[in-house]
């Protein structure tokens, strides 16, 4: 009943795109054309991934160096990574090679639409194809509806698509694939031919559809996956020389999914664990370099007893449970800390730099960072940091102090929204250190107590009485 | 003899240093014990704030890092007490939280990254530390260097003790133990200097004091009666004028610059002692002076007509405070303090210092449990005090004595006691022990030689003197001089009498008279053994203590099954669940005892808190929760109150939850709205909660509350801690909603519904159900309330 109005609104929107459509003369470069394209989105967690296999050709007379791709301003906001590469060969012996991708500004796009451009390696001459292959992560794109469950119902949402591609260029043949987490798909907008088997959707083969062309679906599925978000992380990485890496995680986790309605009752929850609360989460799992040691949980009020570390040669994987079950819209914060040995990830480059290489996003499982600040904390006469990072992200330089330091630790903050998973790819940050500065400490200490005795000594050897008696 | 003793400086001196450093070290570790035994707590559960007061003090000390001292003493907390808010500033003891504020900066200041948290849970260890050598001063005054050291091994791990000062204990007491031990020790070493630079300090150590715990009034009571006693057995001394006089002068006013005590430090009847002493010690000192100047006759006569004239006046003084004092309803005196006075008092008029289980008076084991041997060597320690009778030792006598009338009537006075039981269990071991080591000291060249022994015995006695500081040497030395001098007489009658009826005692008298008699060495050799067998009961009782009985931080409860420790830890879960989930500004309604930690770990308003300064509020609270739900939704709904948490041990056995407390709810509440009557919830005189109970009893919203659906969790609803089956199984909340329940279900927190919604439900119900009655009172209410929307 209450799904009316808002398909009304979709359906509305549907009609406009249609329009806009008609208005817009293709104004994109005529020359480069896509014979074939394929998209196969993944529905079954809470961020959406999306393959897109392009076959590019070159239909104009002019060589092409780049492949525009298209995406509506809603969608764009929410890609959290894009990244194309080109596949060469055959079957088993396809090999990927990565492309840059740009975001760039061309006027008169209709619709706002955001325009992201792939550089190819060589130019493409007339008449020649490539296969491109595009993976793009959306978050925040399954919207919970009903927004509001109780602790019985199951977690429904929408994801909201074209089933046409949105292009710039001329698209021949294209299909579109959307797999779902299970069977229980309550509705989706038919573009015929639309083709539904078990879990997976399927829109098309449309053929020679014109460029910007446009054909909303909305697709109405349950989704009990935890919607886990961190709304905020920062991780402070401490390098000592001494010998160890400090890690500590400050976490502000929030379930995203459908918000939780009224009623909290322990009982159900906990007799009837398969019904009850099924969109909500206990566990997480974050993933930890090897060789973790010291680690701690916990959080503003304390210690929180439930974790379980296991260790081995490969990985270690920290089980956590949050104080409470969370239940949508329920929020939680807490502390993640461990020590690493250092020899694991810092080096020497061949220059006499120090570089410390270490991993940039959140290490738990399948989760989204909406804001995400990496500091690392270098030692204390450490200069000239400079940080490189696979991905574009803000960086500045601040100071800290802690542990008896004078002129304070050069830290290296990086900032990046939208974090998810895929951005757990090594970073570097460069930095030049004398191992001179690690006495400083010490020896200010040495003469701090010799001081003290001296002072001592020296006063017991005055009479500081005004009288002799 | 000079020869001698010019032959023996050059051994002593030697020796002197070997023991000087040997003492330091010996009180190094002793800090480093009263340190560490109380660690077991952060080893075994974390490093966490433990109970319900100290988290009040972790968040005022919060509040007091991030901003400012100035803030702090302005500071109008409206997270409780709502809606009356409390002025933090003026009504807390700052001793602590500046204290620990201090000491945070200080860190911070050196760049030492250490959270507040951190600190606060470690103040109490680092006070003890402090604590214990300042017994070890103490002591020293009183009895020497020995006796000092013994006193403070003794009180760095008295159980009493280390109950109040485990790490994450972190409340008042913690640091005014070390106050109140270092304020008596500036005092007697005033006692014994007549120094001014100590009677200073001595007032700057009781301002300290009196900025961390109400229980100064202990010392400015406890002082003035030593100073009355010192005149009346005669032993007025102008050492005595300066030790008492600056102090009040200096103190009061000192006292009265902290802002909870202000005006009370010269008003309330609490420091009245203080005062009258002042007055008579100058009045002494008037009739030394003339008794001086005059001749014995002259002095007679001068005497005569001033004691006439003086007790005329002072009669009518005295008439007119009594009328003064009396016309103030208490009498000029705080309930707290008056149940001291009269242990019955609390009961009869307050419940709520009634209720408090640290206010009832101890039973006997709990003073085996709290000073464990120190109880029997006390009494040695009080006999070694009078041989010979000093100023100080008679201090300390008098210290040991008012303690434990005080202990006896609150068990939380326990820890007045526990150092003066130190101080003189450590006189009576240091006596024992000397006495003992003489005698074989004296036997074992005996056995070998005969000759020689008396002269090898004056060298450690003559050693063991020059160990003191040494301008106290020569007051200390002259004192028991003139000690000596006039006491001989009255000593000895004293003496035959113990001697009679000691025995054990006897022959440390004999010895200190007469070098001649010694006990037999096979008799000292057990007697030392079995000391020390003694001593080491003490120890191991104290580390069990500290490890097994005072650890526990009483938010997290550990129990140890077939299958390995469990943890419960649903205080912090609920806590965690409301600071998160629910709106800042949002009222929660919990009986007192939850008040400040729901304040500091979950950040929301509280009506009520630990802090009982209003009995009306929480008998409100009190009303409410003995109420049937739709008077208590009332009563909470005009409180503005949103969540109510109540405690429920009923599914693990937790035994100390909000039904066992109910009485007390009932009675509180009892005594401000007379509608609440105790035996409505009693069935003949018993509290019971199963199908026999009341009908209140089952109807109201405690009873509600904590048993919602508890019989769905084992289909009969068996409550582990009062073992019986619960009187009402299915209980339907009409006013209330569970938001959440922990784990373990001990904290279950409900929500008012909004009266919109209960309208609607109520008129649907009285249509449905056709309850003429209850649909009647309804509606009526309804028509009450309308002005309001």
């Amino acid at each position: 009943m209450e799904a009316l109005p808002s398909l009304r609104r979709a359906l509305v929107l549907l009609l406009l795109s249609f329009v806009a459509i008609l208005d817009v003369s293709s104004s994109s470069s005529p020359d480069v054309v896509i014979l074939n394209a394929e998209r196969r989105i993944d529905l079954t967690s809470p961020i959406v991934r999306a393959y897109l296999s392009l076959k590019v050709q070159n239909a104009g007379t002019s060589e092409a160096s780049e492949v525009l791709l298209a995406f509506p301003p809603t969608q764009a906001k929410r890609i959290a990574l894009l990244k194309a590469s080109i596949v060469e060969g055959k079957r088993k012996k396809k090999t990927y090679t990565p492309l840059s991708v740009n975001a760039i500004e061309l006027p008169d796009i209709p619709n706002g639409a955001k325009l992201f451009s792939v550089s190819l390696l060589n130019p493409l001459k007339a008449g020649e194809t490539v296969l491109v292959e595009v993976l793009y992560i959306l978050t925040h794109s399954l919207e919970p509806f009903p927004t509001e469950i109780s602790q019985s119902e199951s977690q429904f949402v929408y994801f909201r698509d074209s089933a046409i591609l949105l292009s710039p260029h001329h698209i021949k043949e294209q299909t579109t694939y959307l797999k779902t987490p299970n069977n229980k798909v309550e509705s989706f907008t038919r573009v015929d031919p639309t083709n539904r088997v078990g879990a997976e959707l399927r829109y098309g083969g449309y053929e020679d559809r014109a460029p910007y062309s446009f054909s909303p679906i909305i697709v109405h599925f349950e989704n009990n996956n935890p919607f886990a978000v961190v709304e905020e992380l920062v991780r402070e990485i401490e390098i000592s020389h001494w010998g160890s890496i400090q890690i500590t995680e400050h976490y502000e986790l929030v379930h995203a999914g459908a918000r939780h309605k009224g009623v909290f009752s322990r009982v159900e929850y906990q007799s009837r664990p398969s019904i009850s609360g099924i969109s909500s989460f206990r566990h997480l799992l974050a993933k930890l370099p090897p060789r973790v040691h010291s680690v701690y949980y916990r959080d503003e009020i304390g210690n929180i007893s439930t974790s379980h570390l296991r260790v081995d040669n490969q990985k270690s994987e920290l089980e956590i449970e949050p104080r409470y079950p969370l239940f949508g819209g329920w929020k939680s914060t807490f502390t993640i800390g461990y020590k690493l040995p250092l020899e694991d990830f810092l080096f020497e480059s061949a220059d006499g730099r120090r570089y410390l290489n270490y991993s940039f996003g959140c290490p738990l499982f399948e989760t989204t960072v909406n804001k995400l600040t990496v500091k690392v904390v270098l030692p204390e006469g450490s200069s000239e940091p400079s940080a490189f990072v696979p991905f574009p992200v803000e960086q500045h330089v601040e100071t800290s102090y802690s542990y008896l330091d004078v002129v304070g630790r050069t830290v290296v903050a990086l900032d990046k929204k939208n974090v998810v998973p895929e951005h757990n790819s090594f970073f570097q940050v460069y930095y030049n250190f004398s191992p001179i500065s690690m006495l400083a400490e010490p020896l200010m200490l040495v003469s701090a107590f010799f001081l003290v005795f001296t002072t001592y000594i020296a006063y017991l050897h005055m009479d500081l009485s005004l009288s002799k008696s | 003899m000079v020869s001698a003793s010019e032959e023996t400086t050059k051994g002593s001196t030697l020796r002197n240093a070997f023991g000087g450093v040997l003492g330091f070290f010996i009180l190094l570790l002793i800090g480093i014990l009263a340190f560490s035994i109380r660690l077991f707590s952060v080893i075994k559960y974390e490093s966490v704030i433990h109970e319900f007061d100290p988290y009040f003090n972790y968040r005022v000390t919060q509040f007091l890092t991030k901003n400012g001292i100035y803030d702090f003493w302005n500071w109008f907390d409206d997270r409780t007490w709502y809606p009356l808010g409390r002025v933090i500033g003026g009504t807390v003891y700052p001793g602590l939280t500046l204290t620990a504020g201090t000491l945070w900066w200080f860190l911070n200041s050196l760049n030492i990254p250490l959270s507040v948290e951190t600190v606060c849970v470690f103040t109490a260890p680092i006070f003890s530390a402090f604590a214990a050598w300042a017994t070890y001063l103490l002591t020293k005054e009183v009895k020497g260097i020995g006796a000092g050291i013994t006193a403070a091994g003794l009180l760095a791990m008295v159980p009493s003790y280390i109950s109040r000062s485990v790490a994450g204990s972190y409340d008042n007491e913690a640091v005014a133990i070390f106050a109140l031990i270092f304020t008596f020790y500036l005092y007697l070493k005033t006692l014994n200097t007549g120094s001014l630079f100590y009677a200073t300090l001595n007032a700057l150590s009781y301002f300290y004091m009196v900025c961390s715990w109400g229980g100064y009034t202990f010392i400015i009571n406890l002082i003035p009666m030593h100073v009355l006693l010192c005149i009346v057995t005669g032993r007025y001394s102008s050492r005595l004028y300066i030790a008492y006089a600056p102090l009040v002068v200096l103190g009061t006013l000192l006292a009265a610059l902290v802002p909870v005590v202000g005006f009370n430090a010269v008003m309330t009847s609490e420091h009245f002692a203080s005062f009258l002493v002042f007055i008579i010690i100058h009045v002494v000192a008037l009739v030394y002076y003339i008794k001086g100047i005059l001749s014995p006759k002259m002095f007679k006569v001068a005497m005569t007509l001033v004691v006439t004239i003086g007790l005329a006046v002072f009669c009518a003084f005295i008439a007119v405070l009594v009328a003064l004092v009396a016309s103030s309803p208490t009498k000029g005196w705080s309930g707290r303090s008056l149940s001291l006075l009269d242990p019955t008092y609390a009961s009869k008029y307050i419940p709520i210092i009634a209720s408090v289980s640290e206010h009832q008076p101890p039973t006997w084991p709990s003073y085996f449990m709290d000073i464990n041997v120190l109880a029997f060597l006390v009494p040695a320690g009080i006999i070694a005090c009078f041989l010979p009778l000093s100023d100080a030792s008679s201090f300390a006598v008098l210290y040991i004595v008012t303690s434990a009338y005080f202990s006896g009537v609150m068990v939380r006075l326990m820890l007045v006691l526990a150092p003066a039981a130190c101080i003189l269990s450590g006189i009576a071991l240091s006596e024992a022990f000397d006495v003992f080591t003489r005698s074989i000291k004296f036997q074992l060249p005996k056995a070998l030689r005969t000759t020689d022994s008396s002269a090898g015995d004056t060298n450690p006695e003559s050693a063991a003197l020059p160990n003191d500081v040494k301008p106290e040497k020569h007051s200390s030395s002259d004192k028991t001089e003139d000690n000596l001098k006039e006491r001989p007489s009255k000593k000895n009658r004293k003496k035959e009498k113990e001697i009679i009826e000691k025995v054990a005692v006897k022959p440390k008298h004999e010895k200190k008279k007469k070098k001649l008699l010694v006990l037999p060495l096979e008799a000292s050799v057990v007697a030392i053994l079995l000391l020390i067998i003694l001593g080491g009961f003490y120890v191991v009782h104290c580390v069990w203590a500290a490890a097994e009985a005072y650890s526990a931080p009483s938010i997290v409860l550990t129990s140890h099954s077939h299958d390995g420790l469990h943890v419960f830890d649903d205080f912090r879960e609920a806590y965690a669940w409301l600071r998160h989930n629910t709106e800042v500004d949002d009222k929660v309604a919990s009986w007192w005892d939850y008040g400040y930690q729901t304040t500091a770990m979950a950040n929301r308003t509280v009506i009520v808190d630990n802090n009982t300064w209003n009995n009306t509020h929480i008998a409100t609270v009190g009303t409410a929760m003995s109420s049937p739900e739709k008077q208590a939704w009332e009563i909470f709904d005009s409180l503005d109150v949103k969540y109510v948490l109540v405690v429920f041990g009923g599914l693990v056995g937790y035994p100390s939850d909000d039904i066992n407390k109910f009485l007390w709810m009932v009675r509180i509440g009892g005594g401000v709205f007379p509608h609440i009557k105790e035996p409505d919830y009693l069935r003949d005189g018993q509290y019971r909660i199963d199908s026999q109970a009341t009908p209140t009893m089952l109807n109201c919203l405690m009873y509600k509350l904590s048993y919602y659906r508890f019989v769905e969790t084992d289909g009969k609803g068996f409550d582990r801690v009062r073992r019986t089956e619960i009187g009402r199984k299915y209980i339907k909340l009409t006013h209330f909603e569970e938001v959440f329940t922990t784990h373990h279900w001990m904290v279950r927190i409900y929500k008012l519904k909004p009266p919109k919604n209960r309208i609607k439900g109520k008129s649907k119900k009285s249509k449905s159900s056709s309850k003429g009655n209850t649909g009647g009172s309804s509606r009526g209410g309804t028509a009450k309330r309308s002005p309001w929307h």
